[in-house]
């Protein structure tokens, strides 16, 4: 007897699948993050109705979008923003009425959402995941299909613990080769989005795959899935390894004892079977891929940092060159301009693409690098490094990187979401120009008629040394002669 | 959740592509408890300059397209930050129905979850809809039950959608209530579930 081989992500659908009616499924959902910004009309939509949340046990609750990054010692009391406050309070009363775990503000577990599920065990290999954040699809990095959902989808899975869903479509994106040095998974992800655009993704899941994929540490392949909801996918996959499982070996919601090996095979599982039907199939030749860094408002406006801003008029469509235009009319830049000649303002290190404690020593080791070469940050650059959570920030100061940066002029913050998306205090002034290791380079994202440069933590350390994008590859060697 | 059966309304055309959830509803919006009166912050950088003056020329600003309730738009849109803010701000603002070439994912979804309509057409017909919504007349019928556009000058467009979605769009079901009549299935995953993954009991 023969069956239908399976990918990855089909296996995860059929282990969760409750119920199925006319091609919309009830998905068992695992796990659910819960923040403040997206969950207060949830919360009370439940009161109205009179239901109660299923599983409070199955989900976890933090406090990271709006949160200030210093002074979280002095409690939600003292932050300043009365409408953070409110939905701070809302949050921390919602829990409670509901029994849910809480990391607040201020708890060394607390910090991004995407950062804090790993690095307490929660996330786990064939798990779904859902939160209200579209960069949910970090945790597809464990192997667990995990993506954002809305706030009338909270409340659904707040009630039921389940999920109306479609089922997607397949694509494998295969990364072959091995990343030359100073490439990073950031890299290896913008130049996936720049390839299938930023809908390209769309209707499906991607499974990543390939040898540059399974080179990658867990905090890279973090980094990856991290960015496939800026290709429009619904959610990003990589099968599960021995890093996957060393990695959550031990952390504080990890299976133990004899609990851990009936996992272990379970896990094991979890991978497409040889030959499994991908509907798409993007292969990427890995070694030819040079650190990126995007040029416009649109993710998928991606070069390499050795090129020149593009000319609008080079683009195929109509609504193509409209686009550029106004992108590079707001970004401030010329056609055929070396991107690295775009001096920058601000730099931010930070969000839940890059503020893992492997990010912090890539940076980390960049700025050591340049204060041995006499380097600091630019006098004209204010650079801030915002740790993902309590628990990172802890382990950086216990290897000395925060003492690196506050060196060489960078301010070290407290945890949260930060200038990712600026709802707190963090943002830039309009016309600032800044490289950033965030997620999305929207207009006005980092604030209104801010210019964002999305890049690597190595080069937006080196962006922030040198006052202009620069190719982290070289850039010491070239200045310093 | 508010049905939706038909609705004829003034178009907007806005022929932008990737129109992102920030640009629908910037994130000092996103900070109240509420769903309601969201339509303040609605594509405030687009109706709004630095100093809170409005924007005369950007397309909601302008008096002959007052009261729309329909928007239509470039391709992908929606994209960006999963906030449901964006269907509430438009709702709260009085727009019914929006028309692209496209939707992403979850603002799809959100859309459905609260009664606004996401109609696909195909690029040549939403550049004839776009055209005429430029001239004088912008009034639009939208037939869910038949799965047509009407455009200004009557020329009809057929859409495809889901008909799970399309029937409970119709009827304005609550997704949740429905979900729950099927709490035996969940009871009976769940017990399966504590079996198979027991270290995922508390
Ligand atoms: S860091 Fe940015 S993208 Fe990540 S959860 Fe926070 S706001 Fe969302």
């Amino acid at each position: 007897m023969t069956r239908a081989r399976k990918t990855l992500y089909d296996k995860i659908w059929d282990a969760h699948l409750v119920n199925e009616q006319d091609g919309e499924a009830i998905l068992y959902i695992d796990l659910h993050l819960i923040h403040e910004v997206t969950t207060p009309q949830a919360f009370a939509g439940l009161r109205a109705a009179g239901r109660k949340v299923r599983r409070p046990d199955r989900t976890l609750a933090v406090a990271d979008h709006n949160i200030p990054t210093e002074g979280q010692a002095l409690g939600v009391d003292a932050v300043a923003d009365e409408e953070a406050r409110l939905q701070l309070k809302t949050l921390a009363r919602n829990v409670k009425d509901n029994g849910i775990e809480f990391f607040p503000m201020g708890d060394i577990r607390n910090g991004i959402v995407h950062v804090v599920g790993p690095e307490q065990g929660r996330t786990q290999p064939g798990m779904t995941i859902v939160c209200g954040d579209s960069h949910t699809s970090t945790h597809g990095a464990f192997g667990a299909l995990a993506h954002g959902i809305g706030t009338s989808e909270v409340e659904h899975v707040l009630a039921t613990q389940t999920l109306r869903q479609e089922k997607a479509r397949n694509m494998k994106v295969r990364v072959d080769g091995q990343l030359g040095p100073g490439v990073t998974a950031k890299d290896v992800a913008l130049a996936v989005i720049g390839e299938i655009g930023t809908a390209g993704g769309t209707g499906y899941v991607i499974e990543f795959a390939g040898d540059v994929v399974r080179d990658l540490s867990m905090e890279g392949r973090m980094t990856l899935c991290n960015l496939t909801i800026e290709g429009g996918a619904k959610a990003g996959l990589v099968a599960p390894d021995d890093k996957t499982f060393a990695y959550i070996q031990g952390k504080p919601s990890a299976p133990k004892g004899a609990a851990w090996d009936i996992a272990l095979s379970y896990w094991k599982s979890f991978v497409s079977d040889d030959d499994a039907h991908f509907d798409r199939t993007v292969v990427i030749d890995g070694s030819a891929l040079v650190p990126m860094v995007t040029w416009g408002t649109s993710p998928e406006d991606v070069i390499p940092v050795t090129g020149n801003v593009p000319d609008p008029e080079s683009f195929a469509t109509p609504d193509k060159r409209a686009a550029a235009h106004r992108a590079l009319d707001y970004m401030g830049l010329t056609a055929g301009q070396p991107i690295s000649e775009a001096r920058i303002d601000r730099v931010f290190i930070g969000s839940c693409t890059n503020s893992r404690i492997e990010d912090m020593r890539a940076a980390a080791a960049v700025v050591q690098e340049a204060f041995l070469h006499g380097r600091l940050v630019a006098p004209h650059v204010t650079a801030m490094v915002v740790p993902g959570s309590g628990l990172v920030k802890e382990q950086a100061e216990e290897e000395g990187l925060d003492a690196i940066f506050k060196a060489a002029g960078f301010d070290w913050r407290e945890p949260g979401c930060s200038m990712c998306l600026a709802m707190n205090p963090d943002k830039l002034q309009p016309g600032e120009r800044c490289a950033s290791t965030s997620n999305r380079n929207f207009e006005g994202r980092q604030g209104r008629a801010g210019r964002t440069h999305l890049v690597s933590p190595a080069m937006a350390a080196a962006a922030a040394i040198a006052g202009h994008l620069v190719d982290v590859r070289t850039w010491l060697t070239e200045e310093t002669v | 959740m508010q049905a939706f059966t038909r609705l004829d309304g003034r178009a907007a055309p806005l022929s932008l592509a990737n129109i992102d959830t920030d640009q629908i509803i910037p994130k000092q919006f996103l900070k109240t408890v509420e769903r309601e009166g969201l339509a303040k912050g609605l594509f405030y950088d687009f109706r709004f300059d630095g100093d809170g003056n409005q924007i005369a020329e950007f397309v909601l600003n302008r008096p002959e397209y007052k009261g729309s309730s329909v928007l239509i738009a470039g391709d992908n849109f929606g994209c960006g930050s999963s906030r449901e803010h964006a269907p509430w701000a438009l709702m709260d603002y009085g727009i019914m129905c929006v028309i692209s070439t496209s939707f992403a994912d979850i603002f799809n979804n959100n859309c459905f979850n609260n009664g606004l309509l996401p109609v696909v057409l195909r690029p040549e017909e939403i550049a004839v809809l776009m055209d005429e919504a430029k001239g004088g007349n912008h009034m639009v019928s939208i037939d869910l039950a038949t799965q047509t556009v009407v455009s200004p000058s009557g020329k009809s467009f057929h859409f495809d959608i889901d008909p799970v979605r399309k029937d409970k769009m119709l009827k304005g079901l609550d997704f949740i209530g429905e979900t729950l009549m099927h709490g035996a299935d969940i009871d009976l995953y769940e017990s399966k579930r504590a079996l198979d993954r027991p270290w995922l009991e508390a």
